[in-house]
């Protein structure tokens, strides 16, 4: 067991599926020779040669539709998007296609694609560079969403989503990349499917995903300090949604707080909110709360980028209140 | 191309016609739904261009108008009929419709709803063969209205920095929708187009079956030879509106009589006729034995086909048989609570 990387955890899934099947490639832009922008891919380029490691123009949704295409004859890629804003370009090719060619064609075709994609603020990248969009991709019929906290997920998730026969959305972020965490040294595969209860608590149940899991980690931890025992589930995948482990920790701890990085309107905490209610409404004890950016193009300025953004202390702020301790 | 090839080609082209004029029939009647758009009048492109392709072996895709390119590719003509009817026995098992139609079992790849969408895919395609080292090429039928969408010009980019085994077939029938070419379109000679990213390309009569079987001979030996993409234009004219809800009056009935002279079944007919190895009585009878083939077996299959059961309204949404070891769900061991 070995602590690494996210970005090292997601090389490392790379390279062994490159050398497990030769119909796997990766694709995207400045991946190979420049060997990626968070790293990737680092030396794959070396390593697979030109036609697996496969540097594209800045077409996004013409180089993802190339990877569909593939896919439909047998092809596994890995398809990296830059940056998840710039995912909105593929989106084409993303929801009317590789979505929809299963249905539409009775089952007769199927498009096993990866698509990777850091979304998430980071540091001042300004309104078009820091989207975090996972709600439109939950919302599509067709795809698998995941969305690893840690390394482990990072690599192991990136994997399974290899070997699926569907279309599957990992969204990284631009702030986990670096992130270190343990990974075993022997091959393993993280399901693509589950909610993963990432703290045991009773009192109240702090729900995240990607990055704001680690939001409600620190708030649990503040939390205990005050006497509370808060259980952090981490959603792992948007689509589909593990209903069971949402209701089986409402019906323990009665009370909910759901912490996303991303604007409330039509967003993850509405539909985990839709869940709970249509699960297990009268387990709740207290009206449950979501912590969410600001309802804005994220700001460029520090300050006000940090306001648009929740934090751990909004999400304690928001367990009080839940809580009654307010 | 001996006699009875060319007889055979000509039968072809009689029943293409006859399956979508009667497909326009069935809509009528109200046996198809949606939209549904009719190839009448382009028969000669799709049937010379895949005349002189491997069907089953090279992989064909296109747009909407695709019915005919899916039965010239090999899929069964009784399945795309049950799939317009919207029958379980559609090749898309009723799930695609006109549209949709799909058989992967002779690498018919798909129709797409979204104009150009087919160009990415068709590369990828192409990408596929190249890597597994095979001798298959893709060829990738689309009108001139696909050629203002940006997936044009990335796809013909990448198509050729990457050397893919790719055949785009411009199916120019000088109207995007309701909108003539000049209209819209700054450059009309489509294949000069991709000279901005040295493809090689020319632009032929797509009227005439012989001129299309010629110029396709070129174009795929030039892609199968591994030389890379190559684009054709043939100019042709589509006899209905763009679909059963076009009120076709963009057109002038001075332009449709000009190209209805030049109805590709009737060039062919006449040359066959001149050159002795058919007769107008052995046209009748040719028209007569598609008809019947239509009626009684295809339209028969399509009508008496069951429904796909609404119980399986959620199937093929996802691989409906997942490995569990990729997909979970996690078990108690993999949960760090």
């Amino acid at each position: 067991m070995a602590e690494i990387a996210y970005w090292e955890a997601i090389r490392r899934a790379h390279d062994e599926e490159l050398a497990h099947d030769h119909m796997v490639i990766a694709m995207g832009e400045d991946i190979g020779v420049a060997g990626g922008t968070y790293k990737a891919t680092s030396g794959l380029y070396q390593k697979y040669g030109a036609a697996r490691i496969i540097d594209t123009p800045i077409s996004e949704n013409s180089y993802t539709g190339i990877g569909i295409g593939a896919s439909m004859a047998g092809v596994r890629p890995i398809i990296e998007i830059m940056s998840i804003n710039f995912a909105l370009l593929a989106l084409d090719t993303l929801i009317n296609a590789a979505a929809k060619i299963r249905y539409m064609s009775g089952g007769r075709a199927s498009c096993p694609i990866v698509m990777r994609t850091p979304g998430g603020t980071a540091h001042q990248l300004a309104a078009q560079h820091s989207a975090r969009l996972a709600r439109m991709f939950m919302s599509t019929p067709g795809l698998r969403v995941v969305t690893p906290r840690g390394p482990l997920d990072a690599y192991g998730m990136l994997k399974s989503a290899v070997r699926c026969n569907d279309p599957v959305i990992i969204i990284e972020h631009e702030s986990m990349y670096n992130m270190r965490g343990e990974v075993p040294d022997e091959e393993t595969f993280r399901p693509l499917e589950g909610a993963e209860v990432v703290r045991g608590g009773t009192d109240i149940t702090l729900i995240g995903y990607n990055y704001s899991v680690h939001l409600c980690l620190a708030a649990a931890d503040k939390l205990a300090a005050m006497g509370v025992s808060a259980e952090v589930l981490d959603l792992r995948a948007l689509r589909p949604i593990d209903r069971d482990s949402i209701r089986r920790s409402v019906e323990k701890t009665h009370k909910v707080v759901i912490a996303e990085e991303d604007e409330a309107t039509v967003g993850v905490g509405s539909e985990i909110i839709s869940v709970i209610i249509e699960e297990c409404f009268f387990a709740l004890d207290a009206q449950p709360v979501r912590v969410h950016a600001a309802d804005v193009p994220v700001p460029y300025n520090r300050q006000m980028e940090k306001a648009a953004i929740p934090n751990a202390d909004d999400v304690l702020a928001a367990a009080l209140k839940v809580l009654g301790r307010v | 191309m001996n006699a009875s090839d060319q007889k055979r080609l000509l039968r072809e082209m009689i029943f293409y016609r006859r399956f979508e004029e009667r497909s326009f029939e069935a809509y009528m009647e109200r046996k198809i739904g949606g939209f549904l758009h009719l190839y009448s009048g382009q028969e000669a492109v799709a049937t010379g261009v895949l005349e002189m392709a491997r069907c089953g072996h090279d992989y064909v895709i296109t747009g909407y108008r695709d019915h005919i390119h899916a039965i010239k590719a090999g899929a069964p003509p009784r399945e795309v009929m049950a799939e317009l009817y919207g029958k379980e026995t559609g090749s898309s098992r009723g799930r695609g419709g006109s549209m949709h139609i799909f058989d992967p079992t002779v690498n018919f790849m798909g129709g797409y709803a979204l104009v150009g969408q087919p160009f990415p895919l068709a590369a990828g395609l192409a990408l596929a063969c190249k890597h597994k080292g095979t001798d298959q090429i893709a060829i990738c039928f689309l009108g001139d209205g696909a050629n203002n969408q940006g997936t044009f010009h990335e796809t013909m980019n990448m198509a050729s920095v990457w050397k893919l085994p790719v055949l785009f077939v411009c199916e120019n029938n000088l109207y995007a929708i309701g909108t003539r070419i000049d209209r819209s379109t700054a450059v009309t000679d489509q294949y000069k187009r991709v000279a901005a990213y040295d493809i090689p390309s020319s632009q032929h009569d797509g009227q005439d079956i012989d001129v299309v079987m010629a110029a396709a001979t070129n174009a795929i030996a030039h892609v199968r030879g591994g030389k890379g993409p190559y684009f054709i234009e043939f100019m042709t004219y589509r006899q209905r509106g763009h679909s059963m809800s076009d009120s076709n009056a963009y057109r002038s009935k001075e332009e449709e009589r000009l190209w209805l002279e030049r109805d590709p079944l009737k060039i062919y007919g006449e040359r066959l006729k001149k050159a002795k190895i058919l007769t107008d009585k052995d046209i009748a009878a040719m028209e007569k034995s598609v008809l019947e083939e239509i009626e009684n077996d295809i339209i028969r299959f399509a009508e008496e086909s069951p429904e796909p059961r609404v119980e399986d309204l959620n199937k093929y949404c996802l691989d409906d048989k997942p490995d569990p070891r990729w997909i979970g769900p996690l078990t108690q061991g993999e949960q760090h609570g």
